[in-house]
């Protein structure tokens, strides 16, 4: 699996599930091979739960205005008038779920939660794939040194640990905002992206179609945008899928390490499990327990629709 | 693959062989004992949880609380204050006077009192510790002396330099000449950075040299392995590997002996852990326990030990804005504010509101200033006569850090600028690291129209609080705010007679509290100490300046 | 191959250097830093101004940069801004804190990692393997602090099971010869501190362990599985051979070689869990070095420090593995 004269065993795992999945994904006929894929992914309970909760998910971070009793950055006098440092107020008439540590409705945020921890899980997975597609697009399609350089690079980002990484950028980042944490969460995906995307492209420069396409005069570029990516995209999407849940999972380690989101008025799941539950533990364990078995569910959901996929994907599994 | 798995496995086997092989041949046990270091059973260890790593032993070349705590059992000052008070009384000085220019300080020393290295403490001592700091050499020593810089203005050669002499009378008695006034002392001479070391032992481990090493300093054998004092502790060691320094029992203590026979400061950074280990019951004592976990800690039966508020939290208004040149627009920000419901809600137990700069235990503070009651209409109303209305304003705040008067300064940017926002001023929250940008940016930049910071006094004197903060030109206010304030505070601080110093400085908090407004004041917020039931005789202090020589633990 | 070491060696030292140049402008770009760590709320602009001087910050960049090569060059990574001591002390002091919480951690993961995925595998599809799938994938799923956090509270807290944190027990006063405390323990005697240290070992690595863990099942299951399908065992079944042994001996060791490639890439996946583990454990290492590094007073040399380490081990163990594989195999040529 390693590559003779490879620069790096280290990250093999890493990408040995890559070119798994460009293996699985990248032959030609792609269509009956997906229809194949959906008809079995229906029939796979895993992949039902996990599609079940992820919808759920959805639904709540889209409609979470219509879901959610109040609004959730304001403090309500009947939740700060028993609120102390030392003390916080459990479930009263409209507020189903007690107070966070600043009088807020805390039922509400966790409402809201999941629309702030769909954007920075969606953003940071998005920001890496396009980083990535766009850097593993360059090498597949130009080869030779972009080809070299590109793979270098994410070579020494994949031995790296993504956590230590985003750590690093956090540190190196000469402000904290929302957008470091998203950023630093996002930069880690992109070497993935990116080698997942080349050897994709690369697996299809020698197939049959894009031989054909070559040998009929079509353009390069065109045979690039028309013929390599489109097929490439199905690799991309499981990775993301199985992304997302890594990166809310980041962001959550980032927060409890005093290197997240400081803007403490975003409920977002990580924000309020790694500050408020980690410090208000003893007066409210609810604090932490929500966010926590909130993030477990969907990281949960994501992984199990993410995997199911890619077993369906399996050639091995097609009968 | 296989082949490269194999190998990485024999490297590491070989690695860790040589190792323990290695490692065997200097193998020794060299603890002096069984498992507590042959402690006898009446006093035995004091096991204190501290927050943070010391810098070094050395005084001088300390400014910051976690190394000072240490410090404090190691050494005395010539001035110390009351168990439990900021009130002063004689330390390795009997008694001092003052003559009346100011200038001339007279310390009458304790007779008999010996350094940790059997040097005796006498005037010659005193002024060889006043001499090696006024002649300290070289950049890299003396930016380290940031109280020294603070109190004492300059070095030798310096214009600004305070100090002029030390003579010793006689044997017991050291006298300290200025070059001026100083209104700081006598309270500044009980500044844990001015503790008297022996000299003998400072010329032995070479005390003076501190060597600049790429972005940072490492001192001297004397500041790390060799501090000696008086103190009723002396050095036992510092394991950095599992965070213990350890202070034994000084036998041959002046004053009252220690209790326990030996002391261990354990550092534990992560206050939830402090807690934890108090509950199993492996540490004795902890310092800053989380506000959250105060009532817990009390309703199980341990000692939740409040120091008298001796601390600030102000909201700092910039007038480089021209807007807030305007004082209605400091006044309504300052009515705009519900901090008896910020206390309520986010204030450590035992916090009160401030209305002043100082607290109310300092001399000089004035019980009639100007109040600001939370009244949003009234705030609404000079936001218009002052034509701010629909006010933007950058709000800096740090992150990455508690301080004892600011345990939580999200919670707190987040309160107050939900209530600015309420009367209609729109608040731009920045967030700063608070050594990434955060002091950069609001003390020499002045980038911030309001910003939260504070202060934990260092000694009883209203010139260490107000004149800190509002004495000279300062970027985080506005730098040419207020030439009239400076003036005030200028000549308050100058005055000798303490009576008229008293005075003066009640009209600076009434006119600061009602022409000024230059930041608002916030609140004042005890830090705490927790023991566990067997411990007793640790009375905290105002200055969280505690000696542990009165602490005993019982069965 | 002495051709190939040099030219290797030479591009290990450009990169280094490249990386260096990098770290020292970005840091020095970035507003706040040693002076502000070094000074806390006293400082008056006079001291300010004496340690910038002290410092040589007000000299021109260049010069500040060609010092640091200086000091690079010779080994001397500066002081930690916090303590004033060598980098290298406070790094290799942190180093064997690091390591022995990562063995223990990896030790409990293919201990039980091993024997449960066998277990699933054989059971698949009953009750046993789903509920191992299930453990591993919520293993997987939660926040590992969090579960650190728990792990705290239940057994440190309401009962007194197990410490709830440090390396060893206040005032122990264990002898320091390797930094492994359970180690040293041993090599001194000094065996109550062994015990000590290994009782406080628990809890971290259980926490640290987690991942791998749950990793190690699902590639124990996944290969056993594959190797259940391959056509030999297949043959084996159909001569009747059900022999128990025969099966665990063919199919452990076939399906083994997977999870032991697995263990060693598990490496960096444990340094990034370390940092978590350790701040929740208050465990003195790398972890807690890197985060103290950062938000405990911006320690440029620390961080600086740590990122050439990093670097450097990536590079020479690269070296290590290509040169490895020339050695091996004979038809590799490294280039």
């Amino acid at each position: 699996m390693s590559r003779p004269g490879g620069i790096s065993t280290l990250a093999d795992h890493k990408r040995r599930r890559i070119d798994e999945l460009i293996a699985r994904t990248a032959e030609p006929g792609g269509v009956s091979l997906i229809r194949d894929a959906g008809r079995r992914l229906l029939r796979n309970p895993t992949a039902i739960v996990g599609a079940v909760i992820i919808l759920l998910f959805l639904i709540i971070a889209i409609f979470a205005p219509l879901v959610a009793p109040h609004d959730p950055v304001q403090r309500f006098p009947e939740l700060t008038r028993d609120l102390t440092v030392d003390s916080i107020p459990g479930a009263t008439a409209g507020h189903p779920l007690g107070s966070d540590p600043l009088g807020r409705d805390f039922a509400s945020r966790m409402i809201y939660g999941a629309r702030q921890t769909l954007f920075v899980g969606v953003l940071a997975t998005l920001i890496g794939l396009l980083l990535g597609v766009l850097f593993g697009a360059l090498a597949g399609a130009f080869g030779g040194w972009v080809d070299a350089l590109v793979m270098r690079l994410t070579d020494v980002m994949l031995a790296l640990p993504s956590l230590l990484l985003a750590i690093t950028l956090v540190a190196l980042a000469s402000r904290s905002t929302q957008w470091t944490v998203i950023i630093a969460v996002a930069v880690v995906n992109v070497p993935i992206f990116a080698r997942l995307l080349r050897g994709s492209m690369l697996a299809q420069r020698e197939s049959d179609h894009v031989l054909a396409a070559r040998a009929l005069g079509v353009k390069r570029r065109d045979i690039v945008l028309r013929h390599m990516l489109p097929n490439s995209l199905t690799a991309v999407i499981v990775q993301a899928t199985l992304t997302f849940a890594v990166a809310i999972l980041d962001a959550a380690a980032l927060s409890f390490l005093g290197l997240g989101d400081p803007d403490i008025n975003r409920a977002e799941w990580g924000l309020m499990l790694g500050v408020d539950g980690v410090r208000y533990f003893e007066v409210r364990p609810e604090l932490a327990y929500y966010p926590a078995l909130a993030i477990i569910v969907v990281a949960l959901g994501f992984t199990l629709l993410g995997e199911s996929i890619r077993e369906a994907l399996d050639p091995k599994n097609r009968r | 693959m296989r082949a490269s798995g194999r190998l990485r496995a024999v490297i590491a086997a070989g690695a860790i062989a040589a190792l323990t092989i290695g490692a065997a041949g200097c193998a020794e046990s060299d603890r002096d004992g069984g498992g507590d270091g042959g402690t006898s059973a009446a006093g035995g260890t004091f096991i204190f949880a501290g927050a943070g790593d010391p810098k070094n032993f050395d005084p001088i070349f300390n400014d910051d609380g976690e190394s000072f705590r240490p410090i404090r059992q190691m050494y005395d000052t010539l001035i110390t204050h009351k168990p439990g008070t900021a009130e002063l009384v004689g330390g390795l000085a009997e008694s001092w006077e003052n003559d009346p220019t100011g200038k001339v300080w007279t310390f009458k020393l304790r007779q008999g009192v010996k350094f940790h290295d059997g040097t005796a403490l006498d005037a010659a001592a005193v002024c060889a510790n006043f001499d090696r700091w006024y002649n300290m050499k070289g950049e890299a020593a003396q930016s380290q002396m940031i109280y020294y810089t603070d109190i004492f203005g300059g070095f030798a050669g310096s214009p600004d330099a305070l100090y002029d002499n030390c003579k010793a009378q006689d044997a017991g008695t050291a006298v300290v000449t200025m070059k001026r006034y100083k209104g700081a002392f006598p309270g500044a001479f009980t500044l844990t950075a001015f503790s008297i070391a022996s000299p003998e032992a400072m010329k032995k481990h070479g005390s003076d040299t501190v060597t600049q090493n790429g972005d940072s300093f490492s001192y001297s054998a004397f500041a790390n392995e060799h501090p000696t004092g008086t103190g009723a502790f002396t050095f036992g060691g510092w394991n950095k590997a599992t965070g213990e320094i350890t202070l034994n029992k000084n036998p041959d203590y002046w004053g009252d002996k220690a209790k326990v026979d030996k002391m261990i400061i354990k550092i534990i950074k992560d206050e939830n852990t402090r807690k934890q280990e108090l509950r199993a019951g492996t540490v004795q004592a902890i310092d800053f326990p989380a506000p959250a976990d105060r009532k817990a800690l009390a309703g199980e039966g341990y000692k939740v030990l409040d120091r008298p508020a001796f601390n600030i939290l102000y909201l700092g208004i910039n007038q480089k804005n021209p807007k807030l040149k305007d004082l209605r627009v400091r006044q309504a920000i300052a009515y705009a504010l519900n901090r008896a419901q910020l206390v309520q809600t986010k204030g450590p137990g035992g916090s009160v509101v401030a209305d002043e700069f100082l607290p109310s235990t300092v001399s000089g503070y004035a019980p009639d200033v100007q109040k600001y009651e939370y009244n949003v209409e009234k705030a609404k109303q000079l936001l218009s006569e002052a034509g701010a209305t629909g006010l933007t304003l950058n709000f800096y705040y740090p992150t990455e850090v508690s301080r004892p008067y600011m345990p939580n300064p999200q919670e707190i940017f987040t309160v107050l600028a939900n209530d600015l926002q309420a009367a209609g001023i729109k608040v731009n929250g920045v967030p700063r690291p608070w050594n990434g940008g955060f002091k950069d940016d609001v003390q020499q930049f002045g980038k911030q129209d309001l910003h939260i910071l504070g202060w934990t006094g260092d000694y009883n004197d209203p010139g260490n609080f107000v004149g800190t903060f509002f004495g000279r030109a300062k970027a985080e206010f506005g730098d040419d705010a207020m030439t009239e304030m400076f003036d005030a505070i200028g000549k308050a601080d100058a005055t000798v007679d303490q009576a008229a110093k008293k005075t003066a400085f009640e009209q600076v908090n009434r006119d600061l509290a009602a022409k000024w407004l230059p930041a608002v004041p916030i609140w004042h917020a005890p830090p705490a100490l927790v023991t566990t039931k067997n411990v007793e005789g640790l009375v905290p202090s105002p200055l969280t300046a505690e000696e542990f020589n009165t602490v005993s633990l019982t069965k | 191959m002495v051709r190939i070491i040099s030219r290797r060696l030479i591009q290990l030292v450009v990169t280094l250097l490249a990386l260096m140049t990098l770290v020292f402008f970005w840091l020095r770009s970035l507003p706040g830093g040693p002076v502000d760590a070094l000074l806390g709320e006293r400082a008056t602009p006079q001291t300010r101004e004496l340690l910038t001087r002290a410092l040589g910050y007000d000299q021109p960049i260049w010069v500040q940069y060609g010092r640091f090569l200086k000091n690079v060059v010779t080994g001397n990574f500066g002081n930690s801004i916090r303590t004033g001591e060598p980098v290298t002390d406070v790094i290799s002091r942190a180093f064997p804190a690091t390591v022995e919480l990562a063995l223990a951690a990896i030790i409990i993961a293919i201990g039980l990692g091993v024997p449960l995925g066998y277990l699933a595998a054989r059971h698949r599809g009953r009750l046993l393997d789903n509920a191992t799938i299930i453990v591993t994938l919520i293993g997987i799923s939660i926040p590992i602090f969090f579960l650190g956090y728990l792990l705290k509270d239940w057994l440190t807290q309401g009962v007194h099971v197990f410490p709830p944190s440090g390396r060893i027990s206040t005032g122990l006063d264990n002898t320091d010869v390797t930094g492994f405390f359970v180690l040293d323990g041993l090599l001194t005697r000094e065996l109550d501190a062994s015990a000590d240290a290994l009782w406080h070992l628990v809890l971290p690595a259980l926490t640290l362990a987690t991942i791998p863990l749950a990793i190690i099942i699902r590639i124990t299951r996944a290969s056993v599985l594959d190797v259940l399908d391959e056509d030999y065992i297949r043959t084996a079944d159909a001569k009747g051979l059900r022999s128990p042994t025969i099966r665990k001996r063919h199919v452990l060791r076939n399906a083994l070689l997977p999870v032991v490639t697995i263990i060693g890439l598990q490496t960096g996946a444990l340094l990034a869990g370390a940092v978590l583990t350790e701040k929740v454990y208050n465990w003195g290492g790398l972890g807690t070095l890197i985060t103290d590094s950062i938000s405990g007073g911006r320690d440029y040399p620390v961080l600086q420090a740590l990122i050439l380490l990093a670097a450097a081990v990536f590079v020479v163990v690269n070296l290590v593995v290509d040169l490895s594989y020339a050695v091996i195999d004979p038809r590799v040529r490294v280039r």
